[in-house]
């Protein structure tokens, strides 16, 4: 072989180690959604199900809503899966996603220590109990990073009428990380912080931490999914990611979708339009 | 099995002695290490000794001729055109301090036996010969390293040898080394120049010198004093400062 | 600290169960990060090697803007590297974000910089006792340098250790570029950053132990080539 032939051999072994699972794949589609979604369990449960009965698989892309949702407009996904309504609306609006769809709902709940030391354990009036926090100056964690549970906590802090963010570092900090770290924040801080019902059930380093305030109406947490637009991006495999949309509204999907529970409990709640 | 005269430099048309070099200088940090010479060797059979005081550019002037520094001023050929790399092999070069490649001795040759374009097959049974030749073959497969300084000065001057060059530049090849390494070095030397290998040597070892040259030339402060048969030199040197090189007066 | 003595127990029962998620991700792991290393070994070798030997204008800038890259944060990459296979950006073609080849891409761009900058120091110092002995055997430079990267074996061997330390260890790049997708880019580290968030972190801890025995192991195979080495074997 002259040395040439050799190089060529060579850059074509490298070419192949490094993707050798571009043989023989399954057909597939990419789904930018959340982290609460990925960390509760629920694709764990829901895709295979999918895959079974259509034949492709699901790569989920799990990262905060703000991030999901430039993604998918940057047309590096074929299903947006979040729980931000007016940005999935604004998504919709701006011809990024074809049409957005009720999925599922489940509620936010505030979460604290267990010595409690704002006194809002058992309130039933969540913008009661965040003033108490604001008064007490206790520490309370933020997301700070433009997801759908951050954008929900700032609505509370608005209709509250208390510019938390204004206090960024002092009792109110901003994290600016996914749900799972920010619990782990205010656990380590023995803080105060808002999450969604699915993360905490599933989230395994709670120490003394409880569940503070849940059952409010404002604290109901609506899923949207929506299908990236093929017209837009010419890569969006609108095919499978509509077989996949379909698949979730329909009544095997919703079923599917209550059927996950964590210790017996559900934890989301389909609500698709019949 | 030896190379033959020429064998593994045929095909190089152009002769590489004599080394001349003309108005020749060399200044670093102000000084003038070598200031305006001009020299010839290789012309002659046999080897030529540069003796001087330290400082005086001896090292300098080897390195400018050998191709290793390019003067600031004068020009060097060899055979009458300028040094190049093609040629560079028919010159060799052993330093004060050997350079060892990190593998064996035997290694080592084999090296310098393929950089000259020897065939394949016959570098392993040259390499080893040259060995033996030197009394060396015992340390063949060590580590080149982790040989004595005398050991090592051997192999240096082997492998400069192995390659039948034109010429060798010797720069105070035994200054580091015990009595029998010394000798064990001139012997090689000898019988190189017995074979046509001619020398160019730096020693500070006037007794060396005499053993050695046929010629000596003499530098101070950058500038060729003297050229003469060794003989003559050492009995009346013609000018003071080599006198007084002689008589040890000048220690710097 | 409870969880270190949970993490350890965990790890080895990981380990002992063989069990298959485990692998999975250790798999993922050694092969992008060592694929990684071979490509900017590649580069990097004889790219540092010529730095070293050759002579040109602006040479001092090459050298500091190599050494700076070594620094190069690996949440940075990630972010360069995803914005250029992105499908809104210019390589989208190639359909590579979300695959291990984009973690390979990413981290040979972390890692090309360090082999590179350690593989010129290495050579730059050997050039100095080299240079001369080299030059009088007429060999040209291209001869010199593989010469010369052949004496610096052993330094250049820990200059690739070096790299590939960084490669396994680093998150910031692979999670971006990779997603982080079950069974097709969770390695080591992004499956230690997901159980962390999770709360898990004993199971996070065991990964992190696994990980660490993973780079000793690495270590101690190199340690044990180069210890060999030093027998006499040739002639």
């Amino acid at each position: 072989m002259t040395r040439r032939t050799r190089l060529h051999a060579l850059i074509a072994l490298l070419l192949g180690l490094a993707s050798p699972h571009a043989l023989a794949e399954n057909p597939f589609i990419v789904v930018q959604s959340t982290t609460s979604t990925e960390n509760s369990g629920l694709f764990g449960h829901l895709l295979p199900l999918f895959t079974k009965k259509s034949g492709i698989d699901v790569r989920v892309v799990a990262v905060g809503t703000g991030q999901a949702i430039k993604n998918a407009a940057n047309g590096d996904g074929d299903v947006l899966l979040v729980h931000d309504k007016a940005s999935e609306e604004k998504f919709v609006a701006e011809g990024e996603g074809v049409e957005r769809h009720d999925l599922m709902y489940n509620d936010f709940v505030i979460v604290g220590p267990d010595r409690d030391p704002a006194h809002i354990s058992g309130e039933s009036d969540v913008i009661a109990a965040v003033k108490r926090i604001a008064e007490a100056k206790v520490p309370f964690i933020s997301r700070g990073d433009d997801s759908g549970t951050h954008k929900a906590e700032l609505r509370l802090w608005t209709d509250a009428g208390i510019d938390a963010k204004g206090q960024s570092g002092t009792w109110y900090k901003e994290v600016g990380q996914s749900m799972g770290a920010t619990l782990n924040t205010a656990i380590g801080m023995d803080a105060y912080a808002l999450t969604d019902r699915a993360t905490w059930s599933s989230f395994k380093n709670r120490a003394d931490h409880k569940i503070m305030v849940q059952g409010d109406k404002r604290l109901f947490n609506q899923y949207g999914v929506i299908l990236v637009n093929p017209a837009k991006h010419s890569n969006v495999k609108h095919a499978e990611g509509h077989a996949f949309i379909d698949w979730l509204l329909s009544r095997e999907g919703q079923e599917a979708i209550a059927a996950f529970r964590i210790d017996g409990e559900q934890q989301f709640f389909p609500n698709a339009a019949r | 099995m030896q190379l033959a005269p020429g064998q593994c430099t045929s095909g190089l048309r152009h002769a590489v002695l004599p080394i001349s070099g003309t108005g020749l200088a060399y200044r670093r940090a102000g000084r003038a290490i070598i200031d305006g010479v001009d020299i010839e060797i290789g012309s002659a059979r046999g080897v030529v000794v540069i003796l001087g005081p330290n400082g005086a550019g001896k090292s300098v002037l080897f390195r400018v001729l050998a191709g290793l520094l390019i003067p600031d001023s004068g020009v060097v050929t060899w055979g009458g055109t300028p040094p190049d790399r093609q040629r560079a092999q028919r010159i060799g070069f052993v330093f004060q301090r050997p350079v060892m490649l990190r593998r064996s001795a035997l290694a080592n040759v084999v090296y310098v036996l393929a950089a000259a374009g020897v065939p394949s097959k016959e570098r392993l049974a040259l390499a080893r010969h040259a060995l033996e030749q030197a009394r060396l073959l015992g340390i063949a497969s060590s580590s080149a390293r982790n040989l004595s300084g005398g050991e090592q000065q051997r192999l240096a001057l082997v492998r400069a040898l192995v390659t039948r060059p034109d010429l060798v530049f010797l720069d105070e090849p035994t200054s580091n080394l015990d009595l029998a390494s010394t000798v064990a070095i001139e012997c090689l030397v000898r019988r190189a120049c017995d074979g046509g290998t001619r020398f160019a040597l730096v020693t500070q070892d006037l007794g060396q010198a005499r053993r050695l040259a046929s010629e000596v030339i003499f530098m101070d402060l950058g500038r060729v004093l003297e050229r003469t048969p060794v003989d003559a030199f050492f009995r009346s040197p013609r000018t003071p400062q080599a006198l007084a090189y002689l008589e040890g007066k000048i220690v710097l | 600290m409870q969880h270190v003595g949970d993490a350890l127990a965990l790890a080895i029962t990981l380990i002992g169960s063989l069990d298959p998620g485990l692998f999975e991700i250790v798999a993922l792991s050694l092969e992008v990060s060592l694929t990684a290393v071979a490509v900017a070994g590649m580069i990097g070798l004889p790219l540092g090697a010529l730095i070293a030997v050759g002579r040109f204008p602006g040479r001092a800038v090459v050298i500091t803007v190599v050494n700076a890259l070594m620094g190069l944060p690996p949440v940075v990459v990630g972010l360069l590297v995803y914005m250029l296979l992105s499908n809104s950006g210019p390589l989208g073609v190639l359909e590579l974000l979300y695959t291990p080849t984009a973690m390979i891409v990413a981290q040979t761009i972390l890692v090309t910089p360090i082999v590179t900058a350690l593989t010129r120091q290495t050579i730059d110092d050997l050039k100095v006792e080299y240079d001369d002995q080299l030059r009088v055997l007429g060999r040209s430079p291209l001869q010199k340098t593989a010469t010369l990267l052949w004496e610096g074996r052993h330094s250049l061997l820990t200059a690739l250790l070096a790299g590939f330390g960084r490669a396994i260890a680093e998150v910031g790049a692979v999670i971006i570029v990779g997603g982080n997708i079950n069974h097709v880019t969770r390695t080591m580290t992004t499956a230690i950053a997901l159980e962390t968030s999770k709360g898990d972190l004993a199971l996070a801890l065991a990964l992190g132990l696994i990980l660490l025995t993973l780079a000793f192991a690495a270590n101690a195979i190199v340690m044990t080539a180069r210890i060999n080495a030093h027998q006499p074997v040739y002639g």
